[in-house]
C-alpha cells in the first residue's frame, strides 16, 4: 500500500437531471495538504458533502485507511475521523452561546456525557483547545459579541477538538485577516506533522503558495488536473480548472470625467483620521484594506446606512447626506450590499422578482406590476451578464453562488445610476464568475463614478483604474492601477507604510 | 461496463424526472383534489348535503372566518403574525352595538368607528413591533389580552342588546339600524331565491381586492420581498417598517369588518360569541399555504382554506359527528395541510437543486 489515506474511485453523484460528479478518482495522502480548486459548479461542494455525511454517493467507493467509509450522517463522518469546517460560518458557531459552549457542543452531544454540564470542566477544557490553537479570547464571552473572522477560528477550533484525521477546510480564509490566515496556518502545519490529511479549498493563490503540497483541479465533476513537486504550478493548475488559459485582466484604462462625488476632510468614526477622496465619472475605483479596516463603512455612508463622524460628501457638487438607502437611490447612489445571503438575495422570489425589487416603479403602471416587463427585462440581463440557469423563473436559490451574484448585479445595473457602489461583490463567486461580473462592471461604467470595495488584492487589479487603500477607518494610500508595486500596496494595506504615504 | 453504468444514470434519471412531476402535481392540486373529494363524499354520505340550504350554511361560516384569515395573511406575508384578530372582531362587534344601542348614533358613524379602531389597534400592533422591537407574536397577544378586558369594561361585563338596563340604572334608548342589520341578514338571490348572504358578497369583494393588491401590486410584491428577507428588501430602498405597520393596520381593519359583520349578523353585542374566529381564521390562512403549492401565504389559498374549513364543519354536523369533535378534526386537517406544504415543497427544492 502506498501512504494514500483516503482514496475515492468512481465516484459519481447525481441531482436530478444533473450529473454532478462523474467518476471523480482522487487519492488524499496522509500528512498532505491538498489544495482542491474548481469553478462553482464543479462539484467541489458535492465532494465535500459526500465526505462530511450530508449526502450519499450515488456510485463509486471511498476507502479511509484500506477500509470501507459510506457515512449516512455528518455524526458518522465525525466519528469516522472526517471532520469539515463549512464555507458558510454561521452553519458552525450557535450565536446565543458562549465561546466554551460553542467548542464542546459536539461532546455535549456524544451519547455518553451524562445529563448535566459540567461547567468547570468544560471550561477547563474549551481553554485548552483556545490554548493550542493560539486563540486569545476568554472562553466565556458570548459568541454574538464576536467579528465574522473569531467565528471562523472557533468553527476552526471546533473541528480539531475531535482529532480529525482527514480535516476538510472549505474556503477558510474568506473572511479572516491575514494575521488570522497566518495562525490557521501555523496550526495546520502543525497538524500535517501530525499526519492528518488536509483537503483545503480555496482560490486564494498566496493561501495555496503558503500551504499545499498538491494542487487538484476539478472541472464539470471530474479532477482535471494534479499538480504536486516542488515547484507547484499553479498557473497550470488554473488553466486546467478554467479549461482555457488564465488571460490577464485586460484593463483598457478608463479617460476619467467630471467629478462625481467629492469626499473632503471625511471622518468615518470619531478618532479616525480625516481624508479625501474624489470619484470620477467613467472610472472604477477599488477600495482594499484588511478585515475591520472601514470599506464596509464607507460603502454605508455613502448609500445612507451610516453617519461619518465629520467632513462632507458631495455628489455632483451637492451635499449628499442620504438619510436612508431609499434616499440614495433617488439622489443616483446604489449599492450592492455584501454578504448576498443575509443582505441582498430573496429567498422566496424567482430570478425576474429578485431583478426587479429596487425598481419594481419602472416595470409597473400606477403601482400594478407589469409581469411581462419584469420577465422581458430579466432576460435582457440574463442574456447580458451570461447568467447560467434555465429561464428567468427559476428559483433564486438553485443557482450557483456565482450566478446569484450576477443576478445581484443585474437589478442594480437594470437602471442607470450616477454612482454605483459594490461592496466585495466577488465573495462566494468561482473565477469565472468573478472575471464576468468585473467585465460587466467595467463596460457599463461609462457616464457613473463606480466604487468596488474588495478584500483580496488580486480582484482589485482586475477590475480597477484606481485602487485605494484604507487602513483604521481612513484612506491611507491611492495607487493607479498600472504596473503596481505590490510590495507598496501591500504595506499600505497592513499599515506599515500609513505615516509616510498618506495621500 | 461505461455503456452499463450510463444505461443506469439514464434510467435513473428517467424515473427520478416521473417522480419529480408526480410531485409537482401533488403539490399543486393535492389540496383542490381534497376538497372536490370532501365535497363528493359528503354529497353521497352526508342527507341534504348537496342542496342550497346546505350551501347558504357554510357560506354564512365562511365569511366571516375568511375575512379575518385575509387579513392574517398579510401579517403573515410580511413575516410576522396577529394573534389579535380574534379579539379585534369581538371588540369591534361590542363597540357596533354599544355606538347604537347606548349612545344612539347611526349606521354610518358606527362602521366609521369600528374601522378607525381596527386600524388604530393595528397601527399600534404595528409599532409595538417594529419600533419597541417586541417579538410579533408576543405584542399581538398582549394585544388580544387587552382588548379581551378592554371589551367589557364600558357594560361592566354583560352582552349588549336592545333595550338592556345599563349600569346606572337606565334603560339603553338606542337600536340597530335596518341599514346596518342587512348587512349581516340580506341575502342575494343567486338561480335560486335568497341564496347568497351578504356577508358572502363582503367576502368575495374584500378577497378580490386582497388578492389584486398582492399578486399585481408592486406595494404587495414589496411586503412579500420584506416576509422573505427584510434585510435585503431594506437595502433596496424598502420601506420595511411601513409596510409592516401596513400589514398590520389592514389587518386590523379587515379583523373590525368582520367584527361589523358578526354585529349585523347577530343583532346584537353578545360577549359570548367569536371565540373560534381566531383559531378558524389562523387555520385558514395556514391552510392556504397548500393550496396550488404556493408555500407562501396567499389570498386565493386562503379562501380556498376558509371554504374548506366550512364545508368541513358543515358535513360533520350534517352526518351528525358531535360538535365536541369538530375541533379535532379541524386540527388534523390543519396538521396535514402543513405537512402537504412543508414537507412536500422541501423534498422539491432538494430534487431541483
Amino acid at each position: 500500500m502506498d501512504r494514500s489515506f483516503c482514496r475515492m474511485t468512481g465516484l459519481t453523484k447525481a441531482f436530478g437531471d444533473n450529473l454532478v460528479l462523474r467518476g471523480l478518482d482522487l487519492d488524499l495522502p496522509a500528512g498532505q495538504v491538498t489544495a482542491l480548486m474548481g469553478a462553482n459548479g464543479a462539484g467541489k461542494s458535492t465532494l465535500v458533502k459526500i465526505l462530511s455525511g450530508v449526502h450519499a454517493s450515488d456510485g463509486g467507493r471511498i476507502e479511509i485507511a484500506g477500509r470501507d467509509f459510506a457515512p449516512a450522517t455528518p455524526a458518522e463522518a465525525i466519528r469516522g475521523g472526517v471532520v469539515t469546517v463549512h464555507q458558510s460560518i454561521d452553519d458552525g458557531v450557535i450565536p446565543d452561546l458562549d465561546v466554551a459552549s460553542n467548542l464542546m457542543i459536539d461532546r455535549l452531544a456524544e451519547p455518553g456525557y451524562g445529563f448535566f454540564l459540567r461547567r468547570g470542566g468544560l471550561l477547563a477544557e474549551a481553554r485548552g483547545i483556545a490554548a493550542r490553537m493560539g486563540f486569545d479570547i476568554d472562553v466565556r464571552t458570548p459568541v454574538a459579541q464576536l467579528g465574522v473572522a473569531d467565528r471562523q477560528l472557533i468553527a476552526i477550533a471546533r473541528a480539531m477538538s475531535h482529532e480529525p484525521s482527514l480535516l476538510i477546510l472549505d474556503e477558510p480564509t474568506s473572511s479572516l485577516s491575514a494575521l488570522e490566515a497566518e495562525r490557521l496556518f501555523a496550526l495546520i502545519d502543525r497538524l500535517k506533522a501530525r499526519g492528518v490529511a488536509v483537503l483545503y479549498i480555496s482560490h486564494r493563490m498566496s493561501d495555496i503558495r503558503r500551504i499545499a503540497d498538491r494542487i487538484v483541479s476539478m472541472r464539470d465533476g471530474e479532477i482535471a488536473g494534479v499538480f504536486e513537486g516542488d515547484a507547484l504550478d499553479y498557473e497550470g493548475a488554473v488553466n486546467a480548472m478554467l479549461g482555457h488559459g488564465l488571460t490577464d485582466a485586460d484593463l483598457t484604462m478608463a479617460q476619467p470625467g467630471r467629478a462625481v462625488v467629492e469626499m473632503t476632510g471625511l471622518r468615518l468614526r470619531a478618532g479616525a483620521r480625516p481624508f479625501d477622496l474624489t470619484l470620477r465619472e467613467n472610472e472604477v475605483v477599488a477600495v482594499t484594506g484588511l478585515l475591520g479596516s472601514g470599506k464596509t463603512a464607507l460603502a454605508l455612508a455613502l448609500f445612507g446606512l451610516h453617519r461619518p463622524a465629520g467632513g462632507a460628501i458631495r455628489l455632483d457638487g451637492a451635499p449628499h447626506t442620504p438619510r436612508s438607502p431609499a434616499a440614495a437611490i433617488r439622489a443616483g447612489v446604489f449599492m450592492s450590499a455584501k454578504d448576498r445571503a443575509s443582505n441582498a438575495v430573496v429567498p422566496g422570489f424567482d430570478i425576474a422578482r429578485n431583478i426587479s425589487v429596487p425598481f419594481l416603479g419602472a416595470v409597473s403602471t400606477l403601482s400594478v406590476v407589469s409581469r411581462g416587463q419584469e420577465r422581458a427585462q430579466a432576460q435582457d440581463l440574463i442574456a447580458a451578464l451570461d447568467i447560467v440557469c434555465r429561464s428567468d423563473r427559476d428559483a433564486i436559490l438553485s443557482l450557483s453562488g456565482g450566478n446569484q451574484q450576477k443576478v445581484m448585479l443585474a437589478r442594480w445595473l437594470s437602471q442607470a445610476c450616477r454612482f454605483l457602489v459594490l461592496d466585495e461583490p466577488f465573495q462566494g463567486v468561482d473565477i469565472r464568475s468573478r472575471r464576468d461580473i468585473g467585465a460587466k462592471v467595467r463596460r457599463t461604467a461609462q457616464g457613473r463614478a463606480t466604487l468596488v470595495c474588495v478584500a483580496e488584492l488580486d480582484e482589485a487589479f482586475e477590475i480597477a483604474d484606481r485602487i485605494v487603500v484604507m487602513h483604521d477607518h481612513a484612506v491611507t494610500a491611492e495607487f493607479v492601477n498600472r504596473d503596481v508595486d505590490v510590495g507598496a500596496i501591500l504595506s499600505a494595506v497592513t499599515g506599515s507604510a500609513a505615516e509616510g504615504q498618506a495621500a | 461496463m461505461t455503456v452499463e453504468a450510463d444505461k443506469t444514470t439514464a434510467s435513473t434519471r428517467a424515473t427520478g424526472q416521473g417522480g419529480r412531476v408526480a410531485l409537482d402535481l401533488a403539490i399543486r392540486y393535492g389540496f383542490l383534489l381534497l376538497l372536490a373529494g370532501l365535497v363528493l363524499f359528503f354529497s353521497v354520505f352526508a342527507e341534504g348535503f348537496a342542496g342550497p340550504r346546505s350551501a347558504v350554511f357554510i357560506f354564512q361560516s365562511v365569511a366571516i372566518t375568511g375575512i379575518l384569515a385575509l387579513g392574517v395573511t398579510f401579517t403573515l406575508v410580511v413575516g410576522g403574525f396577529d394573534l389579535s384578530i380574534g379579539s379585534v372582531a369581538t371588540s369591534s362587534m361590542m363597540l357596533a352595538a354599544y355606538m347604537m344601542v347606548v349612545l344612539e348614533q347611526g349606521a354610518g358613524a358606527t362602521i366609521l368607528a369600528c374601522l378607525v379602531m381596527g386600524a388604530l389597534i393595528g397601527v399600534v400592533n404595528g409599532i409595538l413591533i417594529v419600533r419597541f422591537k417586541v417579538p410579533d407574536l408576543l405584542a399581538t397577544l398582549g394585544m388580544m389580552f387587552l382588548l379581551v378586558g378592554l371589551q367589557r369594561i364600558p357594560t361592566e361585563g354583560r352582552s349588549i342588546s336592545v333595550g338592556m338596563t345599563l349600569p346606572d340604572g337606565e334603560t339603553a334608548a338606542g337600536a340597530f339600524s335596518p341599514a346596518f342589520l342587512t348587512m349581516g341578514r340580506h341575502r342575494f338571490d343567486l338561480f335560486l331565491d335568497d341564496l347568497v348572504p351578504a356577508p358572502v358578497v363582503f367576502l368575495i369583494v374584500i378577497g378580490v381586492l386582497v388578492w389584486c393588491f398582492l399578486e399585481l401590486t408592486r406595494h404587495g410584491r414589496l411586503m412579500y420581498a420584506v416576509g422573505s428577507n427584510a434585510r435585503a428588501a431594506a437595502l433596496t430602498g424598502t420601506n420595511v417598517n411601513g409596510y409592516k405597520v401596513l400589514a398590520y393596520a389592514i389587518s386590523g381593519v379587515l379583523a373590525s369588518v368582520g367584527g361589523l359583520l358578526l354585529a349585523a349578523r347577530l343583532g346584537r353585542g353578545d360577549i359570548a360569541s367569536g371565540t373560534n374566529l381566531l383559531l378558524d381564521a389562523v387555520a385558514a390562512a395556514l391552510i392556504g399555504f397548500a393550496v396550488l403549492g404556493a408555500a407562501k401565504p396567499n389570498a386565493f389559498g386562503t379562501a380556498m382554506g376558509a371554504l374548506f374549513v366550512g364545508i368541513l364543519l358543515q358535513g360533520l354536523t350534517m352526518m351528525n359527528a358531535p360538535y365536541y369533535t369538530q375541533d379535532f378534526i379541524k386540527g388534523a386537517v390543519l396538521v396535514v395541510a402543513l405537512v402537504f406544504t412543508f414537507a412536500l415543497s422541501a423534498r422539491r427544492a432538494r430534487g431541483g437543486g
